[in-house]
């Protein structure tokens, strides 16, 4: 049987490299990028936790199903953000958008 | 070291692998590809903790729909299909430190835990695991108002991307 720790190193591994992608990368899009691979290694953890806890209590599922719409959600959002900056402004460098008001 | 170690080293160090290449990656097509992976080695790892729903939502949800409407927006917002110039900023030094010091964090905070040891027991015969989740996002007594609320969260942001990306002229 795999031991719990193992779950929680990888999705502490996955979680840091989300971190490192949102943080560094210059494209919007590759820094939500980054947000998704946060969101999943999350995700590991909720139904880890759900499996070597009692397994008869949901709850870690049901949070899963709602990280998966937060997910959904955000992503739609935040890619409608960045087509409508990049419409506007002509690029998606985040460093390059630094205008208040266009 | 038994059959299901083995199946979980392999497919974390894929994932973790593929992982690395979504923020490293120069070409942002490339990059919505490797995410294609690490999505599927977390599928695959859902599966080897039973949550079989949870691994085929994975699958449909994140896959077919979440990364396709990244590798759009990667065609959409671009003129040329390859990328110029260096796709980390100039503090990526931070970025990798700060990083870095999450990981080293969390795995001391998952070292010094004693709950960690926990084995998982078996699943009480009889138990389902599927109409169990089913259950309780229905049920008035345990999660139906959550589930409600996501689904309006969700209806709010489609119409607000809608509305935001809708073109004027």
């Amino acid at each position: 049987m795999v031991p719990l720790s193992w779950y929680l190193i990888f999705s502490a591994a996955l979680f840091s490299i989300g971190l490192f992608g949102a943080l560094s990368r210059r494209n919007l899009v590759a820094i939500l990028l980054g947000i998704e691979l946060m969101l999943n290694s999350v995700n590991v953890n909720l139904v880890a936790f759900w499996r070597y806890g009692d397994v008869t209590n949901i709850t870690g599922q049901v949070f899963t199903i709602i990280v998966f719409a937060v997910a959904a959600a955000e992503v739609a959002v935040g890619l409608a953000l960045v087509i409508s900056v990049y419409r506007k402004r002509n690029t998606v460098i985040a460093d390059e958008i630094d205008m208040l008001k266009f | 070291m038994t059959i299901d170690k083995i199946i979980f080293l392999i497919v974390a160090a894929g994932t973790l692998i593929a992982a690395l290449r979504v923020v490293t990656t120069g070409n942002l097509i490339h990059a919505a590809f490797w995410l294609i992976a690490t999505l599927f080695g977390v599928a695959v790892i859902f599966a080897v903790l039973h949550a079989s729903f949870l691994a085929v939502v994975q699958v449909v949800v994140y896959i077919g729909a979440i990364a396709i409407l990244f590798i759009f927006a990667v065609m959409l917002t671009r003129k040329d299909m390859r990328d110029q110039g260096p796709q980390l900023n100039r503090n990526w030094g931070f970025g990798a430190l700060l990083a870095a010091l999450a990981f080293v964090g969390l795995a001391l905070l998952v070292h010094g835990w004693s709950g960690v040891t926990k084995t998982a027991s078996a699943f009480p015969s009889g138990f389902d695991a599927v109409s169990a989740l089913g259950n309780a996002l229905v049920s008035p007594d345990a999660y139906v108002l959550p589930f409600e609320v996501a689904s309006v969260l969700l209806v709010a942001a489609l119409v607000g991307a809608v509305y935001v990306a809708y073109n004027r002229k």
